[in-house]
């Protein structure tokens, strides 16, 4: 095999050892972003009639996954027409309710749209820069629409 | 021409203090969740554990905390009750205008005089209150509060009631303005409903 072609391969795999260890420090030691710190979900307009119609709309996940300083804060909107149970709460039409979380742990609240009747959310701590910022934006990859 | 100019500078600084306390008063972010647009609390009408018809107008200008609860609750209302009485210690004089109102949701085995008795071992300012089955039912949806009741196994005469576990805070004029989830801390709490009563 010609040298030039051994020098060739060589530095085509320096150059991949590179953007992968580029990758890597990058992914575990940049500041995590986000737009904005609110996850919302809404109850769109109409909701309640299709309900009554016997439609059975999911509007809610049964675990609802932050992570503090990237996504802490929870809103529930309701763009319907009548009051509705929204996880743990009542909320009126056209209100819409920000719940902050601040410490990492697993909540429960309960919640009768929910054939468990719980809500779980659960709120990780803030991914510091190492092992656990890596693992957090390789975990994000799989979540569409998740910042990074 | 000295003298107008400086009182000029005094209005002008007046005017700003003025809007830039309005301004801080405003942005007083809460802990806990928050209702925008806040709306009226239902009024509500059952009898109170201090004797008198428990209305919730009877505490305009005060900051109300409302939690539904009962008195054989093995966890959650003893330690709701306990963060509310050291967040209203906490608020020192302040503390005078936080009222905790608790409603049962056990009315068979909660009566007024033994809700008093329950309030009192947290602070004998607390307020708890009780009516007929269909004023509780009225009143546990107006505020979106499930209830389920469940026997205790092995015994057919004891019972739990599975609760929804957050309290309101309820601001001066009578508008529902945050709901505190269960194990928020007494800080947290202290720290919301001094930043209601500064709104």
């Amino acid at each position: 095999m010609p040298a030039m072609k051994i020098r060739r391969r060589y530095l085509f795999a320096a150059a991949l050892i590179a953007v992968a260890v580029g990758a890597t420090a990058w992914a575990a030691l940049t500041p995590v972003r986000a737009d904005s710190n609110e996850l919302v979900y809404m109850i769109p307009k109409g909701t309640w009639a299709r309900r009554m119609a016997g439609e059975n709309l999911q509007v809610l996940p049964d675990e609802i996954h932050l992570t503090l300083g990237v996504k802490d804060i929870l809103v529930l909107r309701n763009d319907d027409d009548v009051p509705q149970l929204f996880g743990p709460v009542l909320i009126m039409p056209g209100q819409s309710f920000q719940l902050p979380f601040s410490r990492a742990s697993r909540y429960q609240f309960v919640c009768s749209l929910h054939v468990s009747g719980r809500l779980d959310v659960i709120v990780a701590p803030h991914p510091e820069p190492g092992w656990a910022r890596l693992r957090w934006r390789v975990a994000a990859l799989a979540q569409p629409g998740a910042s990074l | 021409m000295l003298d107008i100019s400086v009182r000029s500078l005094a209005a002008f600084l007046v005017l700003l203090a003025i809007v830039l306390g309005g301004a801080a008063a405003q942005g007083a972010e809460l802990r806990s969740g928050v209702f925008k647009p806040a709306r009226m609390a239902p009024e509500i009408s059952l009898k109170g554990s201090d004797g008198a018809e428990l209305k919730l107008a009877r505490y305009r200008g005060k900051i109300v905390a409302l939690g539904f609860g009962y008195t054989s609750c093995p966890d959650v209302c003893p330690t709701t009750l306990s963060n509310l009485a050291q967040a209203r210690a906490k608020l020192g004089a302040a503390g005078k205008d936080l009222q905790v109102v608790y409603i049962t949701v056990d009315p068979e085995r909660d009566s007024l005089q033994r809700l008093k008795a329950y309030m009192g071992q947290f602070d004998p300012t607390f307020i708890g209150a009780t009516g007929t089955p269909e004023q509780l039912a009225a009143t546990r949806k107006a505020y979106g509060i499930e209830v389920k009741r469940q026997n205790v196994e092995g015994n057919k005469s004891e019972y739990w009631v599975h609760h929804s576990s957050f309290i309101y805070l309820i601001d001066r004029a009578g508008n529902i303005r945050a709901l505190l989830p269960y194990g928020v801390t007494d800080e947290d709490i202290a720290h919301d409903v001094k930043a209601l009563l500064d709104d």
